[in-house]
């Protein structure tokens, strides 16, 4: 059985995942364009409040497995924080960028 | 029950990192955690693979957690701080196996590994190496442990507490968004629970709230201070972390973890289930 630990963050869906079930929204933390790798991004509710948490990638990226609706995503890293707000409609990869100050 | 003899700073951990008869201990799903970098003298253990059961769902049993710790180089009298990441969920959850298997001596590191990483205090990748001991555990202390038919008695009689997130509670979600949620169980809560997301515990650094502030936060949520409490999330790690602040925080005195949590509840033929928002 899986945990609740965060799996490795990659920009590519692991095999076992169908992306036309799962609203994905998967994303790079970035500062000056640069990546951000052990920021930690969170994913709030509509209503604000903490859905799921995981550590960017050396890559700087970062996947959730959410359901339609508005989400808010938040990083924070030892160098700033920043957030991005985004709407699903309904399963596929919605693309983001947070942008770290 | 005091906090300090229940949780460490990390002002406190940075200063006894070589005391003698202070053991760090960090706890992952995740181990590659530790081999990228961990607090300079700590011991791994591996939620997974250490601390479950390898084949029947359960954790290990006596005998195993006396043959992990003695490998692990832990003593019966040393003070073992954990830590680990996920917001120190899966330390929770071993601070719990602890208290089960009658180790006192045990303490968290208040924000784990992400609080400590956003203060930039160091990390090695020197993996620690300590002589073995033979270590001697309690036979398992069930009061802070419910099993699925106390839960089912429990419902409207006694408090249910579910931890995980409003999404997960209604119904909406199957999973804590990091995993996929294609799930075997059915979506929804115990009825009669009321929704205290575990995060309302804790600070976005991932230390706990003040006792003040976490008593209005079960106040107003409804928990009834007079009555027993059974916490639960999907497998029972983030309800360990509620259990903490219930039980060794705030000082209640009959509070128990529902290990089996919503994978197993949500899979039970028959039982009563509700979907929607909190009340």
């Amino acid at each position: 059985m899986s945990g609740c630990g965060a799996p490795q963050q990659t920009a590519t869906l692991p095999a076992n995942v169908d992306a036309g079930k799962e609203v994905v929204l998967t994303g790079r933390v970035v500062a000056d364009g640069t990546p951000v790798a052990g920021a930690f991004v969170r994913l709030l509710d509509a209503s604000g409040e903490f859905t799921a948490e995981v550590v960017s990638a050396e890559t700087g990226d970062f996947r959730f497995f959410a359901a339609p609706g508005s989400w808010t995503v938040r990083a924070l890293h030892r160098s700033g924080r920043g957030e991005t707000a985004v709407t699903a409609e309904g399963p596929g990869i919605h693309e983001l960028e947070i942008a770290v100050a | 029950m005091s906090r300090e003899n229940v949780l460490v700073s990390a002002e406190w951990a940075e200063q006894n990192l070589e005391t003698p008869g202070v053991v760090f201990a960090e706890v992952d799903e995740d181990t590659t955690a530790y081999d990228g970098g961990h607090i300079p003298g700590a011991v791994k253990i591996d939620w997974k693979t250490e601390l479950q059961d390898p084949v029947r769902r359960d954790f290990v049993d006596r005998q195993g957690f006396e043959k992990l710790l003695s490998a692990k180089g832990i003593g019966n009298d040393d003070t073992v701080i954990l830590y680990g990441g996920n917001n120190n969920w899966f330390a929770a959850y071993a601070y719990w196996y602890f208290r089960l298997y009658g180790h006192d001596k045990v303490k968290l590191l208040d924000g784990g590994r992400k609080k400590w990483e956003l203060d930039g205090r160091k990390l090695t990748t020197e993996v620690t190496e300590r002589p073995g001991t033979s270590y001697t555990a309690q036979e398992p202390d069930t009061s802070i442990r419910a099993f699925r038919d106390e839960v089912v008695e429990a419902i409207g009689t006694k408090n249910l507490v579910d931890v995980r997130s409003p999404d997960e509670f209604s119904g909406k979600l199957l999973a804590p968004a990091h995993l996929p949620q294609e799930q075997a169980q059915r979506a929804g809560h115990i009825p009669s629970a009321i929704n205290v997301p575990w995060s309302k515990a804790a600070n976005e650094d991932g230390t706990f709230r003040g006792d003040d502030e976490l008593r209005e936060i079960y106040g107003e949520a409804g928990l009834d201070g007079s009555k027993a409490t059974i916490a639960y999330c999907r497998i029972g790690e983030r309800s360990s972390h509620t259990w903490f602040v219930l039980h060794e925080l705030l000082g209640h005195e009959d509070v128990k973890n529902y290990d089996g949590s919503w994978t197993e509840y949500g899979s039970l033929v028959g039982v009563p289930i509700e979907v929607g928002a909190g009340k």
